[in-house]
């Protein structure tokens, strides 16, 4: 299995799971909000979109849901990629 | 016990709660306002298939009972019967996207928690089929013990059932006990989702995977050079129309009301109630209408661009830049709107979720540029800026005009910033929202949203307009000089005596006595200052042509290039508008932030003004 990277540096449309989030790099409303959108050990994510040269904010799928954030607190999420079948 | 029972519609954001909540009560609508927020308090009535009526009230969309904006917090106060000023919902509609069960599902379970009779909108059940889900509504009854009701609110799908659901279940006599104590409130929010999510996968009988519209349509909207163009072209497309096809009605509106104070002018005999309905209540009210066409116009647009779900993207593409003033990328759409009128552009923060960053967007949109300075820089321009080029194509008086309007620009920039690090600070939310899926608007909802936005504004910040208006009507009318008097009835008005210890003030950065008396009526609105002016040099019709030139010559005549530039300045910072200080009283809920606004855009108008009339006489200009 693959090294866990954070969201962030994800390629897009590259299937991963979370593989953990790191709470305390995040200020307390940002962290609540991430686990009601469902960001939890498990869960399959995947960059959809991001803005340019590598600084905006980056658009991923969490579940079924589409969701936007600043690349500061993509980074603070760990993801395994899925390998895809050989 | 209590007349009509009350239901709630709760659900979270995106979930089409709202087009559930029109499609159900229709045009019998009540907006109102929570006391003490700026929430919003949408209710209307419905008629349960049995023929009694409930109470409906649509509550703002939340992620869970644990407020993280002052939308969830009554959200969450409602629902828990701690609403101040609102009773205990008889029962909940709980609406889900059925397409985003995993995460809709858990606020659902914290609702049903909470102990009131639930019944579930399964809601745009056609569009998750569309995307390939297969779900099993009785899988879900079974499983919370609640009746789960498919519905297409946009299609008028599963209403009569959902209502007849309802009628069940409020008829089921008072509500229980509150069994939701603390804990079933916050619970664990991860050991929710949880069961959100294996809730979920028993009720999904069956997914095949499709290429969603949304994904191509944002691949197009989100493109790294594609979008932000688009963005460009839809944003100069909107800025145009409230420009330009208001223009008409505006002017239509302006014509209906001079001929209505030239009417009353002929009827009534000279005197003091003449002088109050034509220049006090009539222009008071005209002062009131004349905004109308910008605002619908502009909600027009936004009210389409959030309905379609773009309104996010747009966000998403400006967050980079406007986090560099502290902000997030939904202030984009309110600033830009300001160049058009504050007063609209003010109006539309309300889709800024974080309460800080509204606050300061609010706080912010005066220094864009409004249209309503376009007349006072024109004149001013034309007579003291040189027609010389300074490149080719490049006049020096269209540089000027460019320049005024970047000092706005970078003005609100560093405001922001340091607004952020002082009143408005705190720990922001930052960017981080769900985006929902591209839909086609509904007219019918289209129409909706404008008619409340037009009748919030006339209702609340039109009356106070209205009376500020007609407050200075009677400053510059009263008292009367006396008959034969040399002073003319301006200067011999409480407004001349205003103006007399203004001047002290003024003085320092440039202003003589009459610009002092000109900026008083230009409170009303800062086109007024051309007119004002162009009285005090008796000039009868300052914009029309022959009236134009008069009043270059004798601006150039009164006035030095220091004291042009100065004035220029002061009108680029200067809170000379009380309509937008009226709607921000009212878009901040109380006078504390209106006088913030008042007092800080004054000082930086008296700074800048000064400085600029100084440096100008240093450079012997």
């Amino acid at each position: 299995m693959d090294q866990p990277c954070p969201l962030s540096a994800l390629p897009r449309n590259a299937p991963a799971t979370v593989a953990g989030v790191e709470w305390s790099r995040l200020a307390p409303p940002e962290a609540r909000r991430l686990r009601e959108l469902g960001f939890d050990e498990g869960v399959g994510v995947e960059v959809l979109h991001k803005t340019t040269l590598g600084k905006g904010p980056i658009a991923c799928r969490i579940g079924r849901m589409t969701v936007a954030m600043r690349r500061s607190v993509a980074a603070a999420i760990q993801v395994r990629p899925i390998q895809a079948a050989e | 016990m209590h007349g009509t029972p009350l239901v709630a519609l709760v659900g979270n954001p995106n979930a089409g709660k709202s087009a559930l909540f029109n499609a159900l009560t229709g045009a019998r609508q009540k907006v109102g306002n929570y006391p003490g927020v700026t929430v919003e308090r949408h209710s209307g009535r419905l008629a349960l298939n049995d023929g009694r009526p409930v109470e409906l009230v649509d509550l703002p969309g939340a992620y869970s009972l644990e407020p993280s904006s002052p939308d969830e917090r009554v959200t969450r106060d409602f629902v828990t019967g701690k609403q101040e000023g609102e009773r205990l919902p008889d029962a909940l509609v709980v609406v889900m996207d059925a397409a985003n069960l995993d995460n809709h599902l858990r606020f659902a379970l914290q609702l049903i928690a909470l102990g009131l009779p639930v019944v579930i909108a399964l809601n745009m059940i056609d569009l998750a089929e569309r995307d390939g889900l297969s779900l099993d509504p009785a899988v879900l009854e079974r499983e919370l013990g609640v009746p789960v009701i498919p519905t297409v609110a946009v299609r008028r799908r599963g209403l009569e059932e959902l209502k007849d659901k309802l009628g069940e279940i409020v008829g089921r006599g008072t509500a229980e006990r509150l069994r939701g104590s603390q804990d079933h409130v916050s619970g664990d929010i991860v050991a929710l989702q949880r069961r959100a999510r294996a809730l979920s996968a028993a009720a999904t009988k069956s997914e095949t995977p499709v290429r969603k519209w949304t994904n191509i349509l944002d691949s197009v909207a989100l493109h790294p050079v594609v979008g932000p163009f688009f963005l460009a072209v839809l944003m100069f497309v909107m800025f145009q129309a409230v420009f330009a096809w208001a223009q008409a009605p505006m002017d239509a509106i302006t014509a209906g009301f001079t001929w209505l104070e030239g009417e009353v002018r002929a009827t009534l005999p000279d005197g003091v109630l003449r002088s109050l309905i034509s220049d006090g209540v009539i222009a008071g009210v005209g002062a009131v209408l004349v905004f109308l066409p910008q605002i619908l116009i502009l909600f027009f647009f936004i009210l389409i661009l959030e309905a379609s779900g773009y309104m996010v993207r747009a966000a998403f593409l400006m967050d980079r830049l406007m986090s560099h003033a502290g902000l997030s990328g939904r202030a984009f759409i309110p600033l830009l709107s300001s160049f058009a009128c504050a007063v609209p552009g003010i109006m539309a923060t309300r889709s800024i979720e974080d309460e800080q960053d509204r606050l300061t967007t609010i706080l912010i949109a005066p220094l864009m540029t409004c249209s309503a300075r376009l007349p006072v820089y024109t004149i001013i321009i034309g007579a003291f800026i040189p027609t010389t080029q300074v490149l080719p194509g490049i006049g020096l008086q269209g540089l000027v005009l460019f320049a005024l309007y970047v000092l706005g620009i970078v003005g609100a920039f560093v405001v922001a910033l340091v607004l952020r690090k002082t009143v408005t600070s705190g720990t922001s939310s930052g960017f981080m929202m769900e985006m929902p899926k591209y839909q086609w608007p509904r007219l019918r909802d289209l129409g909706l949203g404008l008619w409340q936005r037009a009748i919030i504004f006339l209702k609340r910040a039109g009356t106070t307009i209205a009376f500020t208006t007609i407050v200075l009507w009677a400053l510059l009318s009263f008292p009367k000089a006396p008959e034969g008097s040399p002073i003319s009835p301006v200067n011999y008005s409480i407004a001349g005596r205003i103006a007399n210890g203004v001047e002290v003030v003024v003085r320092p950065i440039g202003f003589n006595r009459d610009i002092a008396l000109a900026l008083i009526p230009a409170m009303a609105a800062r086109e007024v200052a051309v007119a004002a002016i162009g009285t005090v040099y008796a000039i009868d019709n300052p914009e029309a042509e022959s009236g134009q030139k008069a009043m270059t010559e004798n601006l150039k005549k009164h006035w030095s290039l220091p004291t042009a530039l100065a004035f220029l300045m002061w009108f680029v910072f200067a809170p000379q508008c009380i309509s937008t200080i009226a709607v921000t009283r009212r878009e901040t809920n109380g006078w504390k932030w209106p006088l913030f606004m008042v007092g800080y855009l004054f000082a930086l108008a008296y700074v800048a003004a000064g400085a600029t009339y100084w440096l100008a006489i240093a450079f012997g200009l």
